[in-house]
Order: C-alpha cells, then sequence, then structure tokens
C-alpha cells in the first residue's frame, strides 16, 4: 500500500530544523526562503488585485475581468505583460536618476519584510528577535521612494500627492507603533514567531480590540487604502506620486502598492489574527485566509467609503488615534504588570468595554478644526 | 406666475425720477437712452414697487445699423418681471456694464463682448470669453462670415 | 514659527478627470490651500447661437440638445416653447403631458448623473456612481421605447412631441416609479449619514442666499442657498399648474445641501409622473404645423426649469424660415459666476468638491 506523504506541509515543517545541518549550513535555508517570499509576493500581489477589481465591481454591480481565461484570471498576468512589453515615457522634466530609482525604492522593502514573517511554527528566512522593528522600519524606507518619485516626476499633481503621501504616514507611524507595542507587551517578544506562538490560547484580537483597530486604520492610511487615498486621488490629483509613470516603472508602483497590501493584511493575521495557528487546515492555509480576509475588509471600505480631506486625516490621526493609543499601552501595561504570567480571560470583556467606552468619548471629543482659511 | 409689468407706468416712473432716460415704449418692453442704462438699472433695483434682484438673462441682436441689447429683469420678491432694450452704434459699440449692481450680468456680458463685439464701460474683466485671446471678428455679427 | 511658502499655479483640466468636460481652471495654491482661481471657459464652444440662424426652426432642435447633454429633453422644451410663443401655436393636452412625463423623467437622470459624480468626487471610488447609473439606464431604456434614442432624443417638436406614446409605455413607466422611489430611500440609507460625506461636504463651499440671486444662479445650485424659486411654480410653464408638489430647499447653500435638493428633487419629480401617469388624455399628439413654420417678425423668450437651473430660449424672428437670433441663457454658465468667491481658502479636494456640487455640464457652458 502506497503511503501520500502531506507533502506541503511536511515540506515546509522541516526547512527551518534541518537548513542548518545541510551542506554549505544556512545558505540553502536563505535561498530557498528567498525564492518562496518573491513569489509568495508576486502570487499574492496578483490575487490581491484580481480579487480587488472582482470583488469591487461586485460592490458596484458591474461584473468586473471574466473575459480572459476562466472567470477572468488571466486577466492580471495579461495585464503584466502589457506593461513590461510597453515603451516607458520619461517627462521632459523629470530628474531621470530619481525617476529610474524610486520605483526600485518602492518595491523592495515591501520583499524585505517579508523575512520575518512566519508561515508556520519556526517557517520564515530569519527569525530576528527584533522582528517588528524590523518590520516597521523596512515597510517606512517606501515612503521615500514615492517622495522620490513625487519630486523627480516634474509634475505638480506628483509633487503634492507626495506631500500627502510623507504627511500621512509620518503621523499615521505614531498610532500604529504604539499599537504594536501593545501586542509585544502582551506576548513579551518582538519576534513575530514568538508572537504567532503567544496567541495559541487566543488571538490578540480578543484581548487588544483597540489596538486592532488602531493598526487596522493606521494601516490602511499608511498603504493609501480608501478612504485614505488622498495621495493618489483618482478624481483629484489624477494618481497622484505616479501620474508620469508608465510601463515596466508603473508595474513596479503598482506592486509595490499592493505588496504593502500584502504586507500590511499578513502583519495584522500575524499580530491579531493568530497567524498561522487554527484548527484542522495546514497553518500556511490559515495564515492565507486570514490574509484574505483582511483584504476584504480592505476592499469593503474602498468599495463604499468617499475619501476624507488632508486635514481631517491629521486631525484623525493626532487628535484621535494618538491619545487612544497611549491610553490602550497604558491599560495592557496596567494589565501586564497584574497578571505576569498569563493573561485571565476574563480580561477580555474588560478591554472590549474599555475600547467601546473609549472610541464613543473620543469620537465625541473630536472636533475638526479649520476647514477653510481666510487668504 | 411672473406677470409682466406694464411697461407704460414703469416709463412713466422711470421719465419722473430720469427724464429723457427712455427713448421708446413698446408693449413688450421699454428701450432706454445706452448712456442712462446704469441709473436705469440702479433704479430699477433699489426702487420700492419694482425691487428687480434677479438679472435673468442678456442678449444682444445685430440689426445692421445698431446693435440692440436686451435685459430680462426679474423681481423674485413680487414676481414680476421687465424687458428693457438699449441700442447702441455700429461705429462705437459700448454700453455701460451692470456688473456692479448684478454679478449674473459678468459672464453674459463678456459672452458678449466676445461673439458681438460690444464693450461694456466699467466691466472689471472684459476679456474674451469662448474663443481664445488672438481670435480676429466677433462671430455672432451678421457681417461675420 | 511662521514658514515660509510659496504659491504656485496649478492647472486643473482641461483634461482631467472630475471636471466634468473640459473645463479648466487656473488655480493658485499656497500648499493645499487654493489662494486664487481663474475658470477658462471655451474648449467646447461650437458656435451653436450661430449654427442656429442658419437652420430653419425645427431644425434647431437637435442643436439644443447638444446644450445640456445629460438633459436634451428639457433643452428642447424650452426651445420649442418659445418658438410657440413667438409663433402663437397651441400645443394639445396629451402633447403636454408627454412634454412633461418626458421632463420629468429627464430631470431625475440628469440628477442621478449630477448626485453620482459629486460622491464621485468625494472619492467613493464609483460605486455610487455606478448605482445612479444603473438606475438612470431605466429611464434611458424607457426614453429608447418612446423614441429610439438614449442620449440625444430631439423629442420635442414644434406645436406637441415627435411620436406618440408606444403601448407599453406607461406600463413600464407605472411599474419604473415605486422602484426608483425605493432605490432612492435605499441610497439615503447609504449616504445620507455617512460620517466622511458630512464631514466633507457640510459647511463647505458656501453659496450665501444674497450672492446667489446676485449672481443669477438657479436650479438646485439656488434652493441650496434656501431661496424658494422654481419656475414651475413661479412661472409654470407647460401644464405645470395642475400637478401637485414641493419646492425641497436647503438651509446654508453649502455642497450637502445642493445635493440633498437634488435627491428631494427626484422624489418631488416621482410625485409629478404618478399624477401625470394617472391623468395622462388620449388625443392628438400635434397641433396643425406646418413643416416649415414662419414666425412673425418679433421676439419671444421661454424659460423652463431644467435640472441645473433656468434654461432659457430668446429667439428673435424677421419673419423668415429661420431664426433671426437665437440666444440661450445658459444656467450652468451663471451659476458658475461665483465659483472663485467660494473655493478660495479652501483646500485642493474641496475645490474639486465644491466644483463638483454644481453638476455643470461643458457642452451647456460652452455652447
Amino acid at each position: 500500500m502506497m503511503v501520500v506523504p502531506n507533502i506541503t506541509a511536511d515540506a515546509f515543517r522541516h526547512f527551518a530544523p534541518v537548513a542548518s545541518d545541510w551542506p554549505g549550513n544556512e545558505w540553502w535555508h536563505w535561498l530557498v526562503f528567498t525564492v518562496i517570499i518573491i513569489v509568495f509576493i508576486l502570487v499574492m500581489v496578483i490575487i490581491f488585485i484580481y480579487l480587488e477589481r472582482r470583488i469591487i465591481a461586485w460592490f458596484a454591480a458591474r461584473i468586473g475581468p471574466n473575459r480572459t481565461g476562466p472567470f477572468g484570471v488571466f486577466q492580471n498576468i495579461a495585464a503584466a505583460l502589457k506593461l513590461l512589453l510597453k515603451e516607458g515615457v520619461n517627462p521632459t522634466n523629470a530628474d531621470i536618476l530619481i525617476f529610474w530609482l524610486a520605483p526600485i525604492v518602492v518595491f523592495a522593502p515591501v520583499i524585505a519584510v517579508f523575512a520575518v514573517v512566519p508561515f508556520q511554527d519556526g517557517a520564515l528566512l530569519k527569525d530576528l528577535n527584533i522582528g517588528i522593528l524590523f518590520v516597521i522600519a523596512i515597510s517606512s524606507i517606501s515612503t521615500i521612494g514615492v517622495f522620490m518619485a513625487g519630486w523627480s516626476s516634474g509634475n505638480k499633481y506628483s509633487m503634492l500627492g507626495a506631500m500627502r503621501m510623507i504627511a500621512a504616514v509620518v503621523s499615521y507611524e505614531i498610532p500604529v507603533v504604539l499599537a504594536l507595542a501593545g501586542v509585544v507587551m502582551l506576548a513579551g517578544s518582538l519576534s513575530l514567531n514568538d508572537i504567532v506562538v503567544a496567541q495559541e490560547r487566543v488571538p490578540f484580537i480578543l484581548l487588544q480590540p483597540l489596538g486592532f483597530l488602531l493598526l487596522f486604520v493606521g494601516g490602511c492610511a499608511e498603504i493609501n487604502r480608501s478612504p485614505f487615498d488622498l495621495m493618489e486621488a483618482d478624481s483629484e490629483l489624477v494618481a497622484g506620486f505616479h501620474t508620469e509613470y508608465s510601463g515596466i516603472k508603473w508595474a513596479m508602483f503598482f506592486l509595490g502598492e499592493f505588496g504593502e497590501m500584502v504586507v500590511m493584511a499578513t502583519l495584522i493575521a500575524t499580530l491579531f489574527l493568530g497567524g498561522w495557528q487554527g484548527p484542522g487546515l495546514p497553518p500556511w492555509l490559515w495564515l492565507l485566509i486570514k490574509i484574505f480576509i483582511v483584504d476584504f475588509v480592505m476592499i469593503w471600505t474602498r468599495a463604499t467609503l468617499p475619501r476624507v480631506r488632508i486635514d481631517q486625516l491629521m486631525a484623525l490621526a493626532w487628535k484621535f488615534m494618538f491619545p487612544l493609543a497611549l491610553v490602550n499601552l497604558i491599560v495592557t501595561a496596567i494589565q501586564v504588570l497584574a497578571w505576569p504570567d498569563a493573561l485571565p480571560l476574563y480580561v477580555i470583556p474588560i478591554n472590549w468595554v474599555i475600547t467601546v467606552m473609549l472610541v464613543l468619548l473620543g469620537s465625541k471629543l473630536f472636533k475638526l478644526g479649520w476647514g477653510r482659511v481666510e487668504v | 406666475m411672473t406677470t409682466s409689468l406694464l411697461t407704460t407706468e414703469v416709463a412713466k416712473q422711470i421719465n419722473e425720477h430720469l427724464p429723457g432716460a427712455v427713448v421708446e415704449t413698446t408693449d413688450a418692453a421699454i428701450l432706454v437712452n445706452g448712456n442712462s442704462l446704469l441709473d436705469v438699472a440702479d433704479f430699477f433695483k433699489n426702487t420700492a414697487g419694482l425691487d428687480f434682484d434677479y438679472l435673468t438673462t442678456i442678449t444682444a441682436v445685430d440689426y445692421y445699423q445698431y446693435f440692440e441689447v436686451i435685459y430680462l429683469f426679474v423681481s423674485m420678491e413680487h414676481n414680476h418681471s421687465l424687458v428693457v432694450k438699449a441700442r447702441c452704434s455700429r461705429e462705437n459699440p459700448s454700453l455701460p456694464s451692470l456688473v456692479s449692481l448684478w454679478r449674473s450680468a459678468d459672464h453674459q456680458e463678456r459672452e458678449i463682448y466676445d461673439l458681438m463685439g460690444i464693450t461694456f464701460e466699467g466691466h472689471p474683466n472684459m476679456k474674451r470669453i469662448v474663443l481664445w485671446p488672438e481670435f480676429q471678428g466677433h462671430p455672432l455679427r451678421k457681417d461675420y462670415l | 514659527m511662521q514658514l515660509r511658502t510659496e504659491p504656485f499655479v496649478l492647472n486643473i483640466g482641461p483634461v482631467h478627470p472630475s471636471t466634468h468636460g473640459v473645463f479648466r481652471m487656473r488655480a493658485t495654491l499656497d500648499g493645499e490651500v487654493v489662494v486664487d482661481l481663474e475658470p477658462v471657459f471655451g474648449y467646447l464652444h461650437r458656435g451653436i447661437e450661430k449654427l442656429a440662424e442658419e437652420r430653419t426652426y425645427s431644425g434647431v432642435i437637435p442643436l439644443t440638445d447638444r446644450l445640456d447633454y445629460v438633459a436634451s429633453i428639457t433643452n428642447n422644451l424650452a426651445y420649442v416653447l418659445a418658438v410657440e410663443k413667438l409663433a402663437g401655436i397651441t400645443v394639445p393636452e396629451r402633447a403636454e403631458y408627454i412634454r412633461v412625463i418626458t421632463s420629468e423623467m429627464q430631470r431625475i437622470a440628469a440628477h442621478l448623473v449630477s448626485v453620482g459624480s459629486f460622491l464621485n468626487d468625494a472619492g467613493a471610488y464609483f460605486t455610487p456612481f455606478l448605482y445612479m447609473y444603473r438606475e438612470r439606464e431605466n429611464i434611458v431604456d424607457l426614453f429608447d421605447m418612446l423614441c429610439g434614442q438614449r442620449l440625444l432624443y430631439s423629442y420635442m417638436r414644434i406645436g406637441g412631441v415627435s411620436q406618440d406614446l408606444p403601448d407599453e409605455f406607461l406600463p413600464a413607466l407605472r411599474k419604473f416609479i415605486p422602484h426608483m422611489r425605493s432605490r432612492i430611500n435605499e441610497y439615503d440609507w447609504l449616504l445620507k449619514e455617512n460620517e466622511i460625506l458630512l464631514a466633507r461636504a457640510k459647511g463647505v463651499g458656501i453659496l450665501p442666499r444674497e450672492t446667489a440671486i446676485s449672481i443669477g444662479a438657479s436650479g438646485p445650485v439656488l434652493r441650496g442657498c434656501g431661496v424658494k424659486w422654481d419656475l414651475r411654480k413661479a412661472d409654470p410653464y407647460s401644464i405645470y399648474d395642475r400637478f401637485e408638489f414641493d419646492i425641497p430647499t436647503g438651509i446654508q447653500g453649502d455642497c450637502y445641501d445642493r445635493y440633498r435638493v437634488r435627491v428631494e428633487e427626484m422624489r418631488q419629480s416621482l410625485r409629478i409622473l404618478e399624477q401625470a401617469v394617472e391623468q395622462i388624455p388620449a388625443g392628438e399628439i400635434r397641433g396643425d404645423v406646418p413643416q416649415l413654420v414662419r414666425p412673425p417678425a418679433g421676439e419671444a423668450y421661454a424659460h423652463v426649469e431644467g435640472p441645473t437651473g433656468e434654461v432659457g430660449f430668446h429667439v428673435v424672428s424677421d419673419g423668415s424660415i429661420a431664426p433671426y437670433r437665437c440666444h440661450i441663457r445658459a444656467p450652468s454658465l451663471m451659476n458658475l459666476t461665483a465659483l472663485k468667491d467660494m473655493i478660495v481658502g479652501w483646500k485642493v479636494q474641496d475645490l474639486i468638491l465644491i466644483f463638483g456640487s454644481f453638476a455643470i455640464t461643458m457642452g451647456e457652458v460652452d455652447r
């Protein structure tokens, strides 16, 4: 009788422990995981774009791409091929070197972030003990790429979009990092793998509902998803910082953008939804399912909400999310000090009540100022 | 229903206030002297009982010998209307501008200037509106081919 | 600390997704804030007033379609009313009812486009826009049934309308009215209290009541400022005095009020449609009008309440078969007079929103 091995699960399980014993030490492990990560991102981006188009079409009472292949699944592959073959246009006023570098600077950090994301217990490129710090630091580099693109295009629309992007990312980084700090406290580690392991009993979304909300909203703002997509508002700035890009350079921006979405969805799934933890199904499948759930919610907001204004975007970050993130941090710190070993389960309702009260209080006190400026 | 005011009665009122302003009165319209157009308009806007607060439309017609500019005033308060006309010669096509009284004259006078070539004195921005600045001629004139 | 900033000029349009055609605005910005604005017109100027002088009276009707091309029926109506007034032609009763029905259908269709594109300018990524277009499609299908056209109908004729209602038209319209009403309620439920929409549109782009009257604003822009002025009530043309409906008005004249007025007007149009469908008599659809109309020398001005405002035609006749002069009062052009006052001081995003709340059509502004 033939035994059919569970190839996928086994393959993932054995990479991390075995790799260091192989000839060439960890180099095999690194090579294999680098390839896996790059393929993973590219495939995920294509799936994300496909889902985005189909789901938005579904929300907007239309059909969406459905001609290329079954259900239009090859539409994005066709689009990618088209973009590869397209002429790259350089604007006359462009600063060519920066203009060419910008898409790379945007896209490279997206891949680098995945080095510390675990697909399974121990199945990751490198289990850095400063994992979250690495993610925050590397993912912020993309912003520089955006600013390079906006500046070098020689286009005022691009410049406006890039300036908005900088303002948004600088503001939203603070509540996002503070929200992450709560998770770090609960898990007692910066390593993403340890954080996932720490969620064996309960996913942190139950313990940290406020932190989850802050990360989700702040994350949407950082990767300019609607309703915070005013950096590339199609109805105002006509795509903002990448107005002047075409062909493969534009495709890199597109990849970078959806790559950031994959990163954010993965980060939320890993930190709050329990990452690869889950009953029954193989762990990597659990991670994928959670990523797609987060992705769906992001598409949902994009399909339904209008765009906020730049001063409202700033006000939300500084007047609403920042104080809430601080309170969340303090509450978490007290809880972690009070129950040093493991939080008891009745903390969950307490935290939910605190979250609801804080959000209600915050929205009562939240004032938008200065809509109009006297000139 | 917007009632058209009796032109003869309004003309009498104008004559009491501004003698010599009315040139001719027909059933449909009052023809006023181009030079006193602004005064008449001011009278229309600020006289109790007339209170024309709404300048609906301005039209210019080329009658070969002269241009006729037709103003339609409406009072939202009393819901009545009145048509006033003014003429200017082909050699010196110019009339006073009503922008200072009704801002709705702004784009309409610019348009008449652009297409008919009548200059409105006192308009703050007397430039072509639909055609480009270098354009020669005024297309709505009957002799423009 | 005061940072030094330097104003720069941003050219918005003529080719821009949110200029509703080929409008151009030269905006001087200080950072995000608009400090000066100069509207530039004329990219769609086709000289319709001049073209009208070269055609017979009925030959002008297709030209009027191309003014406000999202509301061609009301343009047709304003023109034929002016010619009928000039020539003293009476219209059969059934034709009057058909005119009212088509005008109100057209108003709903045009308001759907306006509201949809306004929300699109607010940044709701095409979802409301396509929902509105889905509903508009029903109306366009009805028009297709009526005259075989979907955009530029040329349906009105001097002395009546071009053809009678087909048998299946009225049942289809009866079915459409409750459907549309429930859809409007559904969209209100989704959008009316939307927190972001309120934050973006309430108090933004205020047009004071006095300014609105002074600039000759009309339609939802005027009524959004709280002025109860609707030509269907103020100067009832056709047979509008026979129907019962209200004039919705706004409170302070901001973008939100203009949006609300449009939505409420759609409800009122449905009310008119309901009454008209019940009352419509049988009979002739066109009076005894010769092919070549020769009105006596003279002039006439007729106006209707179009979706954007007061559409007026001033027709001068010299007794020949072609109008001597045909002036068009374009509501969109007049509404834009105070554009600069409303936008200066707001941000680029508000500029797009305020401009979108006018719902202009360039075909009408430039003519």
